[in-house]
């Protein structure tokens, strides 16, 4: 924080510091080494944490009524009310904090969970690569999960050709998703945000469609819960006992994957080129159109292989509540990974260890798990504006800062 | 600021007549495209509801639940004579373009649904009334939600948080009505709820300039989490707190006593009859008043706006901020109209398809209005014709409207065009 108040005297701290993407906008000027900058840059995120944790705490004190009788009587014992305060927040926090991290099964439980957050959360991130907002993930997770689905209770095949047949077939339904809006985005203009919504209506009933139908309904059950998969298609569980699978090792190789497609690859460089200018883009010789509509459609196969990965992993069927809001929760760990590939990781391991432990949490304090809800929209909120952080810890702003934009909106297109 | 075109060479002030020569050729030709659609349209209204439907088979549709009002219909006759009548005006369209090619439009879905109508409950009577009383229900929250979009947006501020606003309404609504006793109080607690996390969304996208989409998102996501943290902290321990109660229907004296129309319109709760007022209200104000076109200008052209002396972040404030309580009527709606209590999670995306409304209807109140109606019928007509039974699946009914939004966003059948700084942040000197 000290470094900052001199400002202008080091161009490449300046730009770490505002969180933006480490280790990919190299600047020459700069002789800070590398590991330094990747450590300035978790500054933000860390404090959004911080800050989303600390607010968090006030709420769980707000809404606890012993807490607050304590506090009703702080004239006659101020210490009361600050210890049990404390109590209830540190309780509440250190029993989320075991379930996730504490325990060989709470790593178990937060890496399965992290899984489909990852591979999603890659899926907004790479689209927010090229400008893109893909709130469709959900959509695209959808129709991963039904193709896959499809492929794993089906051909009775041996498994190390059906599961990555299946995971393909994950891939290929998020694709095609994906695929439509980006070819809408490419070749109408259609703005991404509403087309996706959209399909995200439509997959969630196409899948309340296929639940109805012979094809994936045990024989003579009317309940919409889809034939089980083969017990050679389920992902193979590493752990005795626990439930984490191997989902998470392709969640790992997706982002690095991902990672050297957008530094190593041409692609890469044209979806960036494409996000940061489309007109620079196309008068530089790019195919504008054909990036745009790849990469949505690439960020699909990504969410769907998430889909992919949760009906061949824990749930082991097709339900159609089985995606939930997996989607939406990628948005968020897009955000807090301010798109980083790793970034990504970490955030989804983060938000998987949130999931994880506020069950734990719920069990031991009763304090009901939709707080980690709340504690992820703050993160978020914090991350998004920089501002706020800044204004809270009285952070300098210095002046080569950028405001960071992930997206373009519809009025500006 | 005005004499900008002066300095342009001559050439590129010729320009814009040229191109509007081509665009005027292009709009003939497009407008002689969509008669073959309704052409089409027709063809298949005969071959599959006309001949579909045996012939001497008759269909009644109930036009009262209190009397025994109905009319019936011969199916086969009905649905050949409809589907003749869209091929006419489809051959006049491709001919010799109709003028108010909108209405035309509206009128052949209107046909279309009701040809399908006649033919899905051939045989058997139908409660038109009953349908069309839950397809007003069902629509009024959309409605309104959508008037929320409008507002926001028609200043230049996109809005994805409806969804959030609502949620947040229907719990702060049923919250203060069951908390005082008062259901008059939680309508204005929900308006107020909506209001202020509309604040917020304003504060983040038009003092410090977060995207706004994001911002949006924050603001779903935190809707989402505090309304449920509350519903199973409070409203679980204490379920009191949890019984509101619903507004009751008041039906209106001579207009509410009319057979089919009056039963249908005019004997519903306060929150419906708030939606007739306030659509034709806003969209008076917006496209009439002073205060309308300085929003608008807002939205449109904020340089141009903040030239002449409009404060541009006061005018998105107090949009947005209308907008929220819009919104905030939409989301305890749910809860104090229709359901009487908070359920987790309860918009279950009706923010969204309001949003889908908006775009629909052209960022126009009316328009969203007609949208929310065509939604709300697919809603109601899918659950009546799942008692009945059809062979299309009642998914693929629920589905239609999204894919007509699909299309209608894609520019098919009219372009939807937003206002033009719709989302960008603007920095006032």
């Amino acid at each position: 924080m000290i470094d900052e108040d001199s400002p202008g005297m080091n161009p490449g701290l300046a730009e770490a510091a505002s969180g933006e993407f480490p280790g990919e906008i190299e600047n020459g000027n700069s002789r800070t080494p590398r590991w330094r900058k990747f450590l300035r840059s978790l500054k933000v995120p860390a404090l959004a944490i911080f800050s989303a944790l600390f607010l968090g705490g006030i709420l769980i004190i707000l809404t606890d009524t012993d807490v607050l009788w304590a506090w009703a009587r702080f004239f006659n014992d101020p210490m009361r009310a600050l210890s049990r305060s404390w109590e209830a927040v540190w309780d509440a926090y250190s029993a989320l904090f075991v379930g996730a991290f504490g325990s060989l099964s709470a790593w178990s439980e937060t890496l399965l969970r992290a899984t489909p957050l990852t591979l999603a959360g890659l899926a907004v991130a790479f689209a927010f690569k090229a400008s893109l907002f893909n709130i469709g993930a959900n959509g695209q997770m959808i129709l991963g999960a039904i193709f896959s689905a499809y492929i794993g209770f089906t051909f009775d095949i041996t498994g190390w050709i059906l599961v990555p047949l299946a995971l393909a077939g994950g891939v290929l339904g998020g694709f095609l998703w994906g695929g439509i809006a980006g070819v809408l985005k490419a070749t109408t203009g259609a703005h991404e945000v509403i087309t996706t919504i959209m399909l995200n209506f439509i997959a969630a009933f196409l899948l309340a469609y296929f639940l109805t139908t012979d094809t994936f309904l045990p024989s003579g059950s009317a309940n919409p819960i889809s034939k089980n998969m083969l017990e050679q298609a389920r992902l193979h569980r590493f752990i005795s006992g626990e439930r984490v699978d191997i989902g998470i090792f392709i969640a790992i190789a997706a982002v690095a994957l991902v990672w050297w497609v957008l530094e190593k690859s041409t692609l890469g460089f044209q979806v960036k080129a494409v996000g940061l200018s489309p007109d620079a883009a196309k008068y530089s010789g790019m195919k504008v159109a054909l990036i745009i509509a790849l990469t949505l459609a690439a960020a699909g196969g990504l969410a769907g292989l998430a889909g992919a990965t949760v009906v061949l992993g824990a749930t082991g069927v097709l339900t159609g509540g089985v995606i939930g809001n997996l989607g939406f929760d990628a948005i968020a760990v897009a955000l807090l990974g301010r798109s980083n590939p790793w970034g990504v990781l970490a955030a989804a391991i983060l938000f998987g260890g949130l999931n994880a432990g506020a069950v734990n949490m719920q069990a031991e304090t009763q304090i009901p798990v939709d707080i980690v809800i709340v504690i992820q929209a703050l993160i978020i909120l914090f991350v998004a504006a920089p501002d706020l952080v800044r204004a809270i810890y009285r952070i300098k702003k210095v002046d080569t800062e950028e405001a960071q934009s992930f997206t373009s909106s519809w009025g500006s297109s | 600021m005005t004499n900008i075109g002066a300095n342009l060479p001559a050439d590129e002030i010729q320009a814009p007549a040229d191109g509007e020569i081509a665009l005027e050729a292009e709009e003939l030709h497009k407008a002689k495209r969509v008669g073959w659609i309704w052409i089409f349209v027709g063809v298949a209204i005969v071959w599959l509801f006309g001949f579909g439907s045996e012939a001497g088979v008759e269909t009644t549709f109930n036009l009262s639940l209190e009397s025994d009002l109905s009319i019936t219909l011969p199916s086969r006759i009905s649905c050949l004579a409809i589907g003749a009548i869209i091929v006419l005006l489809g051959i006049v369209q491709s001919i010799r373009p109709l003028p108010k090619r909108t209405i035309f439009t509206v009128l052949i879905v209107l046909m279309a649904v009701f040809a399908f109508l006649i033919w899905a409950t051939r045989d058997s009577s139908f409660s038109m009334v009953g349908m069309l009383q839950s397809t007003l229900i069902r629509a009024t929250p959309l409605a309104l939600g959508a008037l929320a979009g409008v507002l926001c947006e028609r200043s230049g501020v996109v809005n994805i948080a409806i969804e959030g606003m609502m949620l947040f309404a229907a719990f702060l609504g049923s919250f203060a009505a069951a908390a005082t006793g008062s259901l008059w109080i939680g309508f204005v607690v929900g308006v107020a709820g909506g209001a202020i996390l509309a604040y917020g969304h304003a504060g983040l996208s038009v003092t410090y300039k977060v995207d706004q989409i994001i911002s949006g998102t924050v603001i779903n996501f935190f809707a989402l989490g505090i309304t449920s943290y509350l519903a199973a902290q409070i409203l679980t321990k204490y379920p009191d707190l949890n019984r509101a109660g619903t507004f009751a229907r008041i039906k209106i004296p001579v207009l509410g006593d009319i057979p089919f129309i009056g039963e249908i319109l005019f004997d519903n709760n306060i929150y419906v009859y708030t939606a007739y007022f306030l659509l034709p209200f806003v969209t008076f104000m917006l496209f009439k008043s002073r205060w309308g076109l300085r929003v608008r200008s807002v939205g449109e052209l904020p340089k141009a706006a903040d030239t002449v002396g409009i404060n541009v972040y006061r005018t998105r404030y107090i949009s947005v901020i209308l907008g929220g309580g819009a919104a905030g009527l939409a989301g305890s709606f749910l809860s104090l109209g229709s359901v009487g209590s908070f359920q987790q999670n309860m918009t279950a995306g009706r923010g969204f398809i309001a949003l889908a409304a908006m775009i629909l209807g052209r960022w126009n109140p009316m328009g969203a209005l007609g949208a929310a109606l065509l939604f709300g019928f697919a809603e109601s007509l899918q659950s009546k014709l799942a008692i009945i039974g059809t062979p299309i699946p009642s998914e693929f009914l629920l589905m239609a409207p999204y894919i007509v939004t699909l299309f209608f966003v894609a520019g098919f059948g009219g372009r939807a065009r937003p206002p033009a700084a719709d989302g960008v942040p603007y920095e006032q000197g």
